[in-house]
């Protein structure tokens, strides 16, 4: 038996043959990467590889990076490896690796959601053999809604806490669910401020031509109160802090899959939570890997003990695969800073 | 294997098909305003309302709003179930497991494993469950005795119904439903602000609401119009007064002005009851309103020696030779319906009386409490030395340091601390601040150090908030009490985030952790106890404190808690 196409390493998974990594938490010589949320991209390798939308928001939070730049299903060939990548829409410019040699395909999932978010690129389902494949929300307790039904409840409640006098401060991951929201909410409805952070991943995008509704940035010469009703998008860490005085009375809600959990909702001690996750559910990671017609399943990021056990009695040839990193798990969703 | 009705299967036989548009699924329990029509649904949205906020007068106009709009049926409901009139649980929680994991298609393992992580059986039942395929208009007072119905029948009925019932319901009722039927049924409100919000729908005063809705009484006793609108306390001769319950005084008595207008008592160590003498009959209640009559069964012949038409407030009290004994011999009764001769020679109790509430067949409770107190004292005095039944004295004091003497001797009489009432206030109801105060002692405290810990429940799952604490015997960490509380949110996520990177040993649930951190418990009593290897036990055991200055090896011995044990025990 030859050398695996793809191997797990103390650096993160990694391509023998084509002398690259992939997502690596530990600096390399060439890292390919899946999308630009910190527990992926990580700082000090001497190259990267990403797609074209995800590397504006790289170099923003990343600095000064050697960044090449590749269009989606465009094929590379890395030390004789066919390297191409694949929307995954979990957030804009995902994407999932596939890798090919003499016929044996892999495919690195990233992190991705099945849902068209109306922002990212549509997750496209690809044929492997052998899949390496997130599992953040990997129980069969987290069923989501379509989005317009969480997008309408949103509206619903800005809508009346506008009627009723208060700010709407909502919290949401300041690359990728911020996006997301602004470009499902009802612009009609009030003004949108928003966070330096949020702003800062808004102007990004806007210069990539990714069309989002016009916001404020909230800044400290800004007077709050000459925005009455308005819904501001902060970061999850913002809530509850002093930062949130200027805005007068006001309703907190936070948006995350995590959200799905009363006794997390509770504790997040916002009003509000809305459901509204960047990852598959339940039944969206089953229909994927499903879809992939793949043999072996390499899971992480998440439930993967309970997950890969429920594939394995699925007939899969499945393993946990150890992540240096425990990307958005239920104890961090505590900590604030997090997608999810 | 999954079971019969488990969705059809993919290509290659493996995973189950998931439909392409994934359209039918509503993830969270959510809520809608509408539910005019649908009286299930509308408990269920009161439930999110009250589910969704902090703010007391969120929660209040939340439940009036309730309390005007719903099925009458239905509110007398909401009104027993915020009471702690609770239906008995009809069907076992493993059947309910197996049913929802049957039903969800998923095997009965990965049910149990996604249990722990949502940490609430109820709310993992609603969640895993597929959508409802039907709707139903059926109130919360139908689904109440629907539930109730279930023990009449064989299994397969039961399950049978309980499957039609989840397939009629969306995520919240089906939570609530779940809530119901295994008994555990919570909403987060006291019967304070219940009452609060049902006076404010029905402009009737509090105080009475209070008095009407104490006492023997269920929704298919009664009706609302009955119990609310419409009724007489005085009709029912067992119906208990609300107990008026005093406010601990944090800071001392220093700025409650002038001592003459207080008098003092000790605060005593047993079971708050109400005693009642209407009609020939007496009738004990508990603070939790539950009638305790029968297991005090010595306290019957307080009908000889005290008239009818007298309701007394005080304390039950296990007691000999004019002296109480230590709550541990209190606490062998508790929970015994019926009591065994031996135990009624080793621990007979009485009743220290320590107001009046009706006399001569009047409600008194609004004339001062020294006028209450010489009745009480003329009562109690007319009856013969071995009536079991004793006044609760006064404290005499002219000054606040002399009472803080006084206080300093609660242990050595078996006491908690000292109460305070204001001479002239009238007996309220609930608990509210101004007329009556407790002063307790200080808590006795003992460092400790942390050994094992576990995740707990609800709102405090995936958070490790039960832990297990030990002293040192030698070079030995003995295992002396387990405390859950008085740690803030964040220390908790403190603590757990250490306990995942510090856990030595799992067995089960529980993690053995490195012996690092300290933390100071503070209890309210000690005792001997066989049953535990460090050979005490507790009383109200908490973290006071989170020793981060002080290292393991400074924790306290096991010698020490054997000096507290015979000091205090």
């Amino acid at each position: 038996m030859t050398e695996p196409l793809l191997t797990f390493t103390d650096r993160g998974i990694c391509c023998p043959k084509g002398g690259f990594h992939i997502d690596p938490w530990r600096p390399v010589d060439r890292a390919l990467v899946t999308h630009g949320h910190a527990d992926h991209a990580r700082p000090g390798h001497r190259r990267y590889l990403a797609t074209r939308a995800a590397a504006p928001g790289m170099r923003h939070r990343l600095g000064d990076i050697d960044v090449e730049t590749v269009e989606y299903g465009e094929v590379r060939e890395i030390g004789g490896v066919r390297v191409s990548y694949h929307p995954a829409g979990h957030v804009p410019g995902s994407a999932q690796i596939r890798v090919e040699h003499r016929g044996e395909v892999w495919v690195v999932s990233g992190d991705y959601k099945v849902e068209p978010d109306g922002l990212s690129e549509p997750f496209e389902p690809l044929r492997c053999h052998a899949f390496i494949s997130e599992c953040t929300f990997g129980l069969p307790v987290f069923k989501w809604q379509p989005q317009a039904e969480v997008a309408s409840e949103i509206n619903g409640w800005w809508a009346k806490n506008k009627a009723e006098g208060r700010v709407s401060v909502l919290g949401a991951y300041a690359l990728g669910k911020a996006q997301r929201i602004l470009a499902a909410v009802d612009p009609d409805i009030g003004p949108i401020l928003t966070h330096g952070a949020v702003e800062n991943t808004n102007e990004v995008l806007r210069a990539q031509g990714v069309a989002l509704p016009d916001t404020i940035r909230v800044t400290p010469e800004l007077d709050a109160k000459a925005h009455p009703g308005a819904l501001v998008l902060a970061t999850p860490s913002a809530l509850g802090t002093p930062w949130m005085r200027r805005f007068g009375p006001a309703s907190t809600g936070f948006a995350s899959g995590w959200m799905a959990l009363r006794g997390v909702r509770r504790r997040r001690a916002a009003d509000r939570g809305f459901v509204m996750s960047d990852h598959a559910d339940w039944e969206g990671l089953n229909a994927a890997i499903r879809d992939t017609g793949a043999e072996r399943v390499f899971v992480t990021h998440g439930y993967t003990s309970i997950f890969c056990r429920w594939l394995s009695e699925q007939g899969f040839d499945a393993q946990v695969v150890e992540t240096a990193w425990e990307g958005e798990s239920l104890d961090t969703a505590d900590e604030g800073e997090v997608e999810g | 294997m999954v079971g019969a009705e488990a969705p059809a299967l993919g290509a290659g036989g493996r995973c189950p098909a998931v439909p392409a548009g994934r359209n039918s699924g509503r993830g969270a329990l959510h809520f809608r305003h509408s539910a005019n029509g649908n009286p299930m649904k509308r408990f269920a949205n009161l439930f999110t309302r009250l589910d969704q906020t902090t703010k007391t007068s969120l929660k209040v106009a939340a439940l009036s709003d309730y309390f005007r709009e719903a099925p009458e049926d239905d509110r007398l409901w909401t009104i027993a179930l915020l009471s702690g009139r609770r239906p008995k649980r009809t069907v076992t929680t493993t059947r309910l497991r197996e049913w929802a994991a049957e039903r969800a298609g998923i095997p009965l393992w990965l049910f149990e494993e996604s249990y722990p992580i949502v940490g609430d059986l109820a709310e993992t039942i609603a969640l895993v469950l597929p959508d409802a395929e039907e709707e139903s208009d059926r109130s919360l007072t139908h689904w109440i005795s629907h539930i109730k119905s279930l023990s009449q029948h064989a299994e397969e009925e039961r399950k049978r119904q309980v499957l039609e019932a989840w397939n009629q319901m969306g995520k919240t009722e089906r939570f609530v439903f779940n809530k119901l039927i295994t008994g555990g049924f919570r909403m987060g409100v006291s019967q304070k602000l219940m009452t609060r919000a049902l006076s404010q729908a029905t402009g009737v005063e509090e105080p009475d609401l209070a008095h009407r809705l104490m006492g023997d009484w269920s929704p298919e006793t009664t009706s609302y119009r009955a119990l609310i609108l419409e009724h007489d306390p005085s009709a029912d001769l067992s119906k208990p007064y609300p107990f008026y319950l005093a406010y601990q005084l944090d800071e001392g008595p220093w700025e409650l002005g002038d001592p003459a207008e207080w008098a003092a008592e000790r605060k005593w160590d047993g079971i708050r009851g109400q005693l009642i003498l209407r009609g020939g009959d007496h009738y004990l209640w508990s603070r939790g309103e539950e009638l305790m009559t029968d297991r005090f069964p010595e306290l019957a012949v307080l009908k000889d020696f005290l008239p009818m038409g007298t309701v007394i407030d005080g304390e039950v009290l296990a007691w000999t030779q004019d002296a109480p004994l230590p709550f541990a011999q209190l606490q062998k009764r508790i929970g015994r319906k019926t009591v065994p001769k031996k135990l009624l020679a080793e621990a007979p109790v009485i009743l220290k009386a320590y107001d009046l509430l009706e006399h001569e067949g009047e409600d008194v409770r609004s004339i001062p409490f020294a006028e209450r107190r010489n009745l009480l004292e003329t009562l109690v005095e007319r009856a013969p030395p071995e009536a079991p039944v004793r006044l609760s004295p006064l404290v005499p004091f002219d000054h606040w340091d002399a009472l803080a003497a006084e206080r300093e001797r609660s242990r050595d009489l078996q006491a908690e601390g000292v109460m305070l009432k204001r001479l002239d206030s009238p007996y309220r109801d609930g608990r509210r601040k101004g007329d009556w105060w407790k002063w307790k002692v200080d808590p006795l405290t003992v460092d400790a150090v942390l050994i094992y810990a576990q995740q707990g429940h609800g709102r405090r799952a995936n958070l490790f908030t039960d832990f297990t604490f030990a002293v040192w015997s030698g070079n030995e960490l003995v295992p002396f009490t387990k405390a859950y509380s008085g740690l803030t949110d964040a220390e908790f996520r403190r603590i757990t985030a250490w306990v995942r990177k510090n856990t030595l040993e799992r067995y089960g649930p529980v993690r053995a952790v490195k012996p690092e951190h300290v933390f100071e418990i503070a209890f309210e009593g000690i005792q001997e106890s066989p049953r535990h290897k460090s050979g005490v036990a507790l009383r109200f055991p908490r973290m006071a404190r989170w020793r981060h200055d002080k290292p393991a090896q400074e924790a306290n011995t096991l010698n020490d808690l054997r000096e507290m044990l015979a000091a205090y025990g």
